[in-house]
């Protein structure tokens, strides 16, 4: 498999066209903007929390099949998870795309897919935004949240 | 200047028709391979590449001529100096200029945009006053006029562009009113590649007594510039976009403007004396040349114009004319691809979307095909917003790329297409 093969892998070609979550949550506990401004990828996060549980997340916005699916995935991760599970999950994929270690992917499940954005530093970027907008998102930070 | 002048009359009388393959050749840079492919280079509207000329300029002048300008008396000062000053007076003869004292060296276009703002912009706008721009601006030429108009109460207005990004220039005649003090455009649109008529926009801001100020960043690459006859009160453009080194560009202002303006930064060189009580400023252009300068890049930007100046220009541009006739046929063909800017007068730069693809994916799988284009909004997000697009891909050709280039990049995006289907 070709680095770009590993990385335009099917299911996140399939998640960038078919984004699940794709939709506001009304009444949301909390929510965040992520910018990318060197390519223009933008996203909102919401997030519907009971107690330190994730109830429900979501995400609206535009950008590139790499952030898009990367917001599908987490998105689709989430659900369920506590505060304190979705922050680990946030450590270890950040370990895995950012720090390029890919023994990482083990844990992550389906975010796993993703694990060949480490070979493109232009694209890293791509795949960590909706995770740092969901970061703010959970620690209420009132201004969005940008990868510059 | 007349021997510049002598020199260019003969040179046109010798020179050889425009031979690309030639041309190539001069520019180390472009015989690499990247991902394993040949690299197409396709990103010269961000920057351009060198030819040796331009690298060997740079590096002589640091081996042999280096010391700071106008400030010594021994022999390499001097030697520094008159390199620097053979820089100015070739600049002054690319751009058409009267004379080298009205050529302002700075970092680039964007400094040269700034100062313009800063030193002529706040003498001569005030409260109620507006500045004129075009909807195809790059930042650097808007946000410079935006902090101008908040600092002194004026308005920023803009003239529209059609759906080919075309300039309205009826809309933008309309803009023009009594208190317009301003009218700063693009010679040639970075994101659409459109050509401004500047000469028509000067005219026409010159009867209501507005100053023109002219971005020519894109255009001096492509363009015979002459400011004599396009009549603008200023114009620039960067160094490295034409072929020269980064870090040096150039502001070109009509000697009387340049004149009337109050220094822009405070420094030596541009000074004629100091006491603590009163300082007399030193006379144009080095009055707003403070500090030590970019001696080097001048020197290679020199070397830049000089080897410009030595091809002959009508092959050039039939060449480039080429390539943007090429170019647009074979986009056209690419089931999906819808180009966004279809200008009439437009160079080779083609910036397009694909049905499906984000840009920044269509970037990513190009680069693995060797082919380097620039994907997103190109430092122009209101123009990205008028053709209701949040980036766009975008080839931008210069006079060393070639059809079997374009053909590469046409490949390229039916494999952006196979990935993405």
């Amino acid at each position: 498999m070709s680095d770009l093969e590993d990385l335009y892998q099917e299911v996140i070609l399939d998640h960038g066209r078919n984004p699940r979550n794709f939709r506001i949550i009304e009444g949301a506990s909390a929510d965040a903007e992520g910018l990318n401004p060197l390519c223009g990828d933008h996203y909102h996060v919401y997030l519907k929390l009971d107690g330190d549980r994730i109830a429900d997340v979501s995400f609206q916005g535009a950008g590139c099949a790499i952030s898009k699916a990367s917001a599908s995935l987490m998105t689709s991760a989430l659900k369920g998870k506590t505060v304190a599970d979705a922050e680990e999950l946030f450590r270890r994929f950040h370990k895995m795309v950012v720090e390029g270690d890919r023994s990482q992917a083990e844990g992550l499940g389906k975010l796993a897919v993703l694990k060949g954005v480490c070979d493109f530093p232009t694209r890293v970027k791509c795949a960590s935004l909706v995770w740092h907008t969901l970061h703010s998102a959970l620690h209420g930070a009132d201004k969005p949240v940008s990868t510059e | 200047m007349s021997e510049l002048f002598a020199e260019a009359v003969s040179a046109a009388h010798r020179r050889p028709p425009f031979d690309v393959e030639r041309v190539r050749q001069e520019f180390p840079i472009l015989s690499q391979k990247v991902h394993g492919r040949p690299l197409v280079y396709l990103d010269s509207g961000a920057t351009a590449q060198k030819p040796q000329r331009v690298i060997d300029a740079v590096s002589h002048f640091y081996a042999h001529d280096n010391a700071n300008v106008h400030r010594g008396v021994y022999a390499l000062a001097e030697r520094a100096t008159a390199a620097y000053e053979r820089a100015r007076a070739r600049v002054a003869h690319f751009l058409g200029a009267g004379d080298p004292k009205e050529i302002v060296f700075v970092r680039g276009a964007t400094e040269a945009l700034n100062l313009v703002a800063q030193a002529f912009g706040r003498k001569n706008v005030g409260a109620g006053d507006e500045i004129l721009v075009t909807a195809m601006e790059h930042h650097s030429n808007i946000v410079p006029w935006q902090m101008l108009a908040e600092e002194k109460g004026a308005r920023l207005e803009v003239a529209p562009v059609d759906d080919r990004g075309v300039l309205l220039l009826d809309e933008l005649e309309r803009r023009i009113g009594p208190r317009t003090r301003i009218v700063a455009l693009t010679h040639v649109s970075n994101a659409l590649g459109t050509v401004n008529p500047v000469a028509k926009v000067v005219e026409m801001a010159h009867r209501r007594g507005a100053a023109v100020v002219v971005d020519g960043a894109q255009a001096a690459p492509h363009l015979a510039v002459n400011v004599a006859e396009l009549g603008c009160d200023f114009y620039v453009f960067s160094g490295h976009k034409v072929f020269g080194p980064t870090g040096i560009g150039v502001l070109y202002g009509k000697a009387a403007r340049l004149e009337a303006m109050p220094p822009w930064q405070g420094g030596g060189d541009m000074i004629l004396s100091v006491t603590f009580e009163r300082t007399l400023y030193n006379r144009i252009p080095y009055k707003f040349e403070a500090g030590t300068p970019h001696a080097a890049g001048a020197v290679g930007l020199g070397a830049a114009l000089e080897w410009l100046g030595e091809l002959d220009r009508s092959s050039m541009e039939a060449h480039e004319r080429d390539l943007l006739q090429y170019g647009t046929e074979q986009l056209s063909r690419v089931p999906g691809l819808r180009i966004i800017g279809t200008a009439p007068e437009k160079v080779a730069v083609f910036s397009f979307v694909l049905e499906g693809v984000h840009p920044h994916d269509v970037g990513t799988i190009l680069d693995r095909e060797g082919v380097a284009i620039r994907a997103g909004h190109h430092c122009a997000q209101p123009l990205m917003q008028r053709f209701g697009v949040p980036a766009t891909v975008r080839a931008s050709l210069a006079l060393y790329n070639t059809r079997a280039e374009i053909d590469a990049l046409v490949r390229g995006i039916s494999r952006v297409r196979e990935m993405f289907r």
